[in-house]
């Protein structure tokens, strides 16, 4: 399916920029976490961009807007939503959706991104990514709480599929037929979380190379790829948990390999998030995405691989 | 699997039957769920315990060293059922657990728990506070000393004064830092100044007097007034220290006349 926006190229952003162009095109990042700041600044140039939870800078002001203004003088940056509840049946909270906005506005992301999955319900907000079942009805919600969102913004979102551990009789699509139906409707793009991809295809039993070779890749802006953990569930059955506190497996490197040479260089993202690692142990996982980044452009620009 | 009758809730929607389990261990998983994953509702129970427990960790990291790991786990269990966040910005949540310590028996052999709570509560808050200026001496030595009485302040948004009945200022200072902590002498109560003039939060404990000094400029009264307020409390309040102090943390934002009928501002980072 050919897509009406591409979302690799971020639509030129209006006079007056404050920040350097954000390039992330063929680039690979990682998160930011502020105990990485001062390594950050004082160790050698990262050349890749770095990812923010949105959430953590709708402060007022302090040391998060004052660690981020920092950052985004030198590097690239995307900002990831983690708490708009994307997938909820109640309707977006405008003040959230206004807070977003403004920080998108203030740091000038080159990539931004949310969740196909709810947070809240109701007056309680759950801190957790909460599945939805893939119906006509929770289509139509959360393509008009993208509308929302685009309209708010002013740019195209990315949407991640998620990682889940249940499923729902309910649901009338598979994700890749549900995700696809939303880049139609919305003209969003996505963002591939190939670790999510593998914890669900093993958690419900489906094989993670045909969820991916229906993955619409055309619509795809950035790519995500993180650790996780196996565990053993209530029934002694094993479950895949998406904790982003450990280096990306090699299955999902492998897929990642795939995936990439079939699409080009998409803007990687390493995510971790717990029992960090020193800042260069992070740099270390980006390098290895950004050398499969650099392979993947030189086959494109028909250089062989043993040339550079 | 047994019907989910949502005791907690007449939110019949997906999302309110998905929901209801959540924060409650002993509902059954809800029957939205396949048979073939309904096991796996346990993650996201978990998960989100987890989460908010490591949130509240962090908040309030001093509270967690004092009662140790288990207790400060199983407070904040108990907590976070009865009170779950109402807000997506997780750096808003907790306002209500100093409240819930004062209340939760287990703590009570720690009556001076629940003020250390709320120091490290205002800390957070200061931390994400807006950015503004702060007032220096020169400020002050620009006003005519004729008429220094009449002046008012604005706070820093950083800036809040907690009282405690007890030395929670010692208290939180001393396990607010990975060093061994002695024993804490103090036995009297203590008042704070917690605000961020710069990058950094800092909490200061306030010398007698100087808790009532500064929240009546606070609630915007001019100097003389509160100044008056502070001797006619404590008889040992000492002006000249209070206003150095007042100073030296940058409590203060702007400085203007309140009265007579004059409100030119001397001083506006605005």
């Amino acid at each position: 399916m050919s897509h009406p926006l591409d979302v690799r190229s971020p639509r030129p952003l209006r006079e007056g920029l404050r920040f350097p162009a954000p390039r992330v095109h063929g680039r690979a990042g990682v998160s930011f976490k502020p105990e990485h700041f001062a390594a950050i600044m004082e160790g050698r140039p990262f050349g890749g961009f770095f990812e923010v939870h949105a959430e953590n800078y709708m402060g007022a002001g302090g040391p998060p807007h004052r660690m981020l203004t920092r950052l985004r003088e030198t590097y690239p940056l995307s900002v990831h939503g983690v708490c708009l509840s994307i997938g909820g049946e109640g309707p977006l909270d405008p003040l959230h959706l206004a807070r977003f906005a403004v920080l998108v506005e203030r740091y000038e992301p080159a990539l931004v991104s949310e969740h196909l999955a709810w947070s809240s319900h109701g007056d309680v907000f759950y801190n957790d990514l909460l599945p939805l079942p893939y119906t006509h009805k929770t289509l139509a919600r959360v393509c008009d709480h993208i509308d929302a969102v685009q309209n708010a913004i002013g740019r195209t979102l990315l949407l991640e599929n998620p990682s889940t551990y249940v499923r729902f009789g309910a649901s009338q699509f598979s994700e890749t037929e549900f995700l696809r139906a939303i880049v139609a409707r919305t003209g969003c793009g996505l963002l591939l979380d190939v670790n999510n991809a593998f914890v669900s295809a093993a958690n419900h039993g489906y094989d993670v190379s045909t969820y991916l070779s229906d993955f619409p890749l055309s619509a795809v802006g950035e790519i995500h790829l993180a650790g996780h953990r196996a565990q053993v569930d209530a029934l002694g059955a094993s479950v895949l948990i998406d904790s982003h506190d450990c280096a990306v497996l090699d299955a999902v490197w492998t897929l990642y390999a795939g995936i990439i040479a079939k699409a080009g260089p998409i803007p990687t993202l390493i995510e971790w998030d717990s029992a960090l690692p020193a800042f260069e142990g992070l740099a270390r996982e980006a390098a290895a995405a950004q050398r499969l980044l650099d392979s993947v452009a030189e086959d494109i620009a028909g250089v062989p691989h043993d040339a550079a | 699997m047994r019907r989910d009758t949502h005791p907690l809730t007449d939110d019949h929607s997906f999302a309110g039957a998905f929901a209801a389990g959540l924060l409650a261990p002993d509902m059954a998983v809800p029957d939205v769920i396949l048979a073939a994953s309904a096991a796996r509702y346990a993650v996201y129970r978990n998960n989100i315990t987890v989460s908010l427990i490591e949130a509240l960790a962090a908040t309030f990291p001093a509270t967690k060293r004092i009662v140790g790991d288990d207790f400060f786990r199983a407070m904040a269990r108990t907590h976070i059922r009865a009170c779950p966040p109402r807000s997506p910005l997780l750096f808003h949540y907790g306002s209500a657990f100093a409240a819930f310590i004062d209340t939760y028996p287990p703590a009570s052999g720690m009556p001076w728990l629940a003020d250390v709570a709320r120091i490290e509560r205002a800390w957070l808050y200061a931390y994400h506070a807006a950015e503004a200026g702060t007032l220096s001496a020169q400020d002050f030595a620009r006003v005519d000393p004729a008429r220094l009485g009449d002046i008012v302040l604005t706070p820093h948004p950083a800036a809040r004064v907690l009282s405690s009945a007890y030395p929670a200022v010692s208290i939180f200072s001393a396990n607010r830092k990975d060093e061994p902590v002695g024993r804490i002498a103090a036995r009297e109560g203590e008042d704070a100044l917690i605000t961020r003039p710069g990058a950094d939060v800092i909490v200061r404990l306030l010398p007698p007097g100087g808790a009532i000094f500064l929240r009546t400029l606070m609630d915007g009264e001019d100097l003389a007034t509160a100044a008056g307020a502070a001797l006619a409390s404590q008889n040992s309040f000492d002006l000249a220290l209070n206003l150095a102090g007042l100073i030296e943390t940058g409590a203060f934002s702007t400085l203007a006349f309140g009265s007579p009928s004059d409100d030119a501002r001397q001083h506006d980072d605005a």
